[in-house]
């Protein structure tokens, strides 16, 4: 029952979504916005493309149910017997053609700052395996597996008689989260152990795959301290669905006494110590 | 089924009717009994293809693992889309060209009837053969449809007998494209000339060479995975020299090309059906003509937007992001032309005519989502999620196979020369349109909100959303089943169809008789 109140309240949903989306919030039905100037960038890249096709939409569909209303059979109209005409057909020609070249500067432009990972000031080595993520920071020796966290462990299990709706972040927690700076641009490099796998942080607007054998690159330069969570998001074999990536962006000072901590429980031969 | 067995006109030759019994439909070389059977397979494979998406989809009704293991689950989208791509949506389309296209042209059949029968014949065998892969140790592909290497390559003993099946299909597939090239090249009535042939004819035409085009590259990367796995390449392999994404290169050069073929015979049909019901021509013929052609030219150089996230050089993604943007502009044009058609016309809406607007719109929604997927800088958040989930189903159920069961509506009174049950007809349509929007709609908002594609469990934010399609699904999934009845109905009997059937159609087809003789025109028809 409950299920069907939420169908119909869906079908509402459909209809209501772009009156009031504040009420919504909770439901997730949108990109983020994000934390980095990029995936503002992104955010609105992706609202100025809906809200164009929105457009296009009413005119397309709202001419096509004039028509369906206005001209039918029923009314007793004769069909009129027009079949061509170059002029109309070259406006509907050239105006998407105007829409696109909208669109695709914009794009280039967030596409080409996406890309240019130079100038950054510090770099982290990803590496993907069935099924967990292996962090590393080349500079200080430092690295770690990062895996999924014991409580959604037990949960996922078929007929582990666990509610997943009472385990916190369920799917999307870890043992023990990437450490990144804020304010600060920093260069990943991605590889795989196994097959592809694909590094994915909604809030930083970034995603690459992780290649076997080859090494990928892209770079964020996070604006606002707090948790992010993604997940894995290329195929990747039985347990695809239960690799997440969690990344902790901290004050500099905060990650600063972060490594030297790792650097030291290394050091101590403590590998898994977690003391931040 | 019955269809040619009023064959009256032909009292000088003594074998022009089916041969009796079962024998008949596996030696045939008729088109129509052909058609006919490439018709019900595809049914036949929709339905195993749909009671596996109902299992991925009771999986996803709530959060946690209750029904199947994950690797079942990965097996079952992978088989979902490999049946549905090459079971459903290819053969339906073979099946409505052997019936229509000779008709349509003014042809007695196929130009190579043998190798039709062959190219219909040799499909069980390799479907039986990929749902066999199931059983077999290790279980079936579970590594997508896409087949990426190295995960691919994980595969159990079902992976030789599935490339194999593949191969299977695709020979499959170029026979029937040969064979219609053949026959529009060379067995047009006097007068039909190219830019007086039906859009169908048109669309199908076009996809024949994308057919002829892609196939063997689809055989060459599947062989060379083949070869990767057991014979000691190192194709796609960076220990031996080579590259995965290699592969995803060769697979996307035949798979975006593949999209164009799941689509363009769906244009033509509702090329056909919009103007019959709105009583007035095709709006822009040759533009549709030429928009038909710039599509397929322009799928062969935009395959890489399906991998922006590889790690392309710069050049490389703006080159496909702005190529991949261009096509929306001879697609719009097909979109307008439609609606232009409808505009001023004397419109009736029967069953064709419903599914044929619900796919103007709904694959009109799907375009919608592929203007905003193309670009590559937002692509990099769409990528693998269930927004492309959403945006590649749309363009395929409302889309393709809602064309497809325009045509088969809009046909099946010629085919069999009774009516279909109207009431019926129109049931099907509306409540299929309802659920399959209840079930792919959400998708646009569960993919934006991060929940990636190919996940047999999600996190709980994800819950209500995807409870929503559950249902769509099952809706839709079980609302088929009034279009077998409809079927069935029509078969057995009914209200006798006219040689017109629709006041509006026009065309050679609608010259003959319901049912039309077993080799259509026994005169050459002259088309002025």
């Amino acid at each position: 029952m409950r299920v069907l109140i939420k169908a119909l309240a869906s079908i509402a949903l459909l209809s209501a979504f772009l009156v009031s989306p504040a009420a919504l919030a909770e439901w997730g039905y949108n990109l983020p916005r994000g934390v980095t100037d990029i995936s503002h960038k992104v955010f609105e890249m992706h609202m100025l493309a809906f809200w164009i096709m929105c457009v296009v939409a009413l005119a397309v569909f709202g001419a096509m149910t004039y028509s369906i209303i206005k001209h039918r059979k029923s009314k007793g109209v004769t069909p009129a017997t027009f079949h061509e005409s170059t002029a109309v057909e070259i406006v509907w020609t050239v105006i998407p053609f105007i829409i696109l070249i909208v669109l695709a500067i914009p794009a280039a432009y967030t596409l080409i700052e996406q890309e240019d990972d130079s100038n950054s000031e510090l770099t982290i080595k990803i590496t993907g395996y069935q099924w967990k993520w292996e962090y590393e920071y080349p500079d200080s020796g430092v690295s770690f597996f990062s895996t999924l966290a014991e409580e959604s462990r037990q949960a996922r299990v078929i007929g582990s008689d666990i509610d997943v709706n009472t385990v916190e972040n369920y799917l999307l927690d870890v043992d023990k989260p990437l450490v990144i700076p804020v304010d600060t641009k920093v260069r990943f490099l991605l590889t795989a152990n196994d097959v592809i796998h694909s590094w994915w942080i909604p809030d930083f607007a970034i995603k690459k795959d992780a290649i076997p054998g080859f090494i990928n690159t892209m770079w964020t330069k996070v604006n606002e301290t707090g948790t992010y969570r993604g997940q894995c998001t290329e195929l990747c074999g039985r347990d695809h669905g239960f690799m997440p990536v969690v990344v902790e962006v901290v004050e500099k000072s905060e990650f600063n006494q972060w490594l030297a901590s790792q650097i030291e429980s290394k050091e101590s031969g403590q590998q898994l110590a977690t003391t931040n | 089924m019955n269809a040619a067995l009023t064959d009256t006109d032909h009292h000088d030759d003594h074998h022009h009717g089916p041969a009796p019994g079962l024998l008949r439909w596996v030696t045939t070389t008729n088109h129509k009994d052909i058609g006919t059977l490439y018709l019900w397979f595809s049914l036949i494979m929709f339905f195993i293809g749909g009671f596996m998406a109902l299992i991925i989809r009771a999986e996803l009704f709530q959060p946690g693992l209750q029904v199947v293991d994950p690797h079942f689950f990965n097996q079952m989208t992978t088989m979902h889309a490999l049946i549905m791509i090459f079971g459903v949506v290819m053969p339906a389309f073979v099946g409505l060209a052997n019936w229509m296209v000779p008709i349509m042209i003014g042809a007695p059949d196929m130009a190579l009837p043998r190798m039709n029968n062959w190219s219909f014949w040799i499909l069980p065998f390799g479907f039986s053969m990929m749902l066999s892969t199931l059983f077999m140790d290790g279980g079936g592909p579970a590594g997508g449809w896409t087949l990426y290497p190295p995960l691919s390559l994980q595969g159990g003993n079902g992976f030789p007998f599935l490339i194999f099946s593949i191969h299977i299909l695709g020979i499959s597939s170029i026979m029937g494209a040969i064979n219609i090239v053949a026959t529009i090249m060379n067995l047009r009535a006097p007068g039909m000339t190219f830019m007086k042939m039906p859009l169908f004819v048109w669309t199908w035409f076009i996809t024949a060479y994308l057919l002829i085009a892609v196939m063997p590259v689809l055989a060459g990367a599947v062989t060379m995975l083949l070869t990767d796995k057991f014979f000691g390449t190192a194709f796609f392999s960076a220990a031996g020299g080579g590259d995965p994404v290699m592969f995803q290169h060769i697979f996307w050069f035949f798979g975006h090309p593949e999209v164009y073929i799941l689509i363009l015979p769906s244009f033509g049909i509702v090329s056909e059906i919009i103007p019959t019901f709105s009583r007035k021509k095709l709006f822009g013929y040759a533009s549709m003509v030429y928009a038909t052609s710039s599509i397929a030219l322009l799928s062969f150089i935009v395959w890489a937007h399906h991998m922006f996230t590889v790690g392309m050089p710069l050049s490389g993604e703006l080159f496909f992001m702005f190529a991949t943007m261009l096509i929306a502009v001879p697609t719009g044009v097909k979109v307008f032309n439609w609606v232009a058609t409808m505009w001023g016309g004397a419109m009736t809406f029967e069953t064709p005519m419903l599914f044929a607007l619900g796919f103007v719109i709904m694959f009109t929604i799907g375009g919608f989502s592929g203007v905003m997927l193309a670009l590559a800088p937002v692509d990099f958040q769409y990528h693998d999620t269930y927004f492309v989930v959403a945006h590649f189903h749309y363009v395929l159920v409302p889309g393709a196979i809602f064309g497809i069961v325009a045509a088969v509506y809009y046909w099946i009174p010629k085919w069999t020369g009774n009516m279909y049950d109207e009431k019926l007809g129109k049931a099907h349509f509306w409540i299929s349109t309802i659920f399959v929007n209840l079930l792919f709609f959400p998708m646009h908002f569960v993919g934006l909100a991060g929940m990636p594609r190919r996940i047999p469990d999600y996190a709980v934010q994800f819950a209500d959303f995807n409870a929503i399609s559950t249902i769509g699904a099952f809706g839709f999934g079980f609302s088929q089943l009034i279009f077998v009845v409809v079927l069935v109905k029509c078969v057995k009997g009914g209200k006798k169809a006219t040689d017109q059937v629709w006041e509006g159609a026009e065309g050679l087809e609608w010259t003959l008789s319901s049912p039309p003789p077993y080799h259509s025109f026994s005169d050459q028809p002259v088309v002025k």
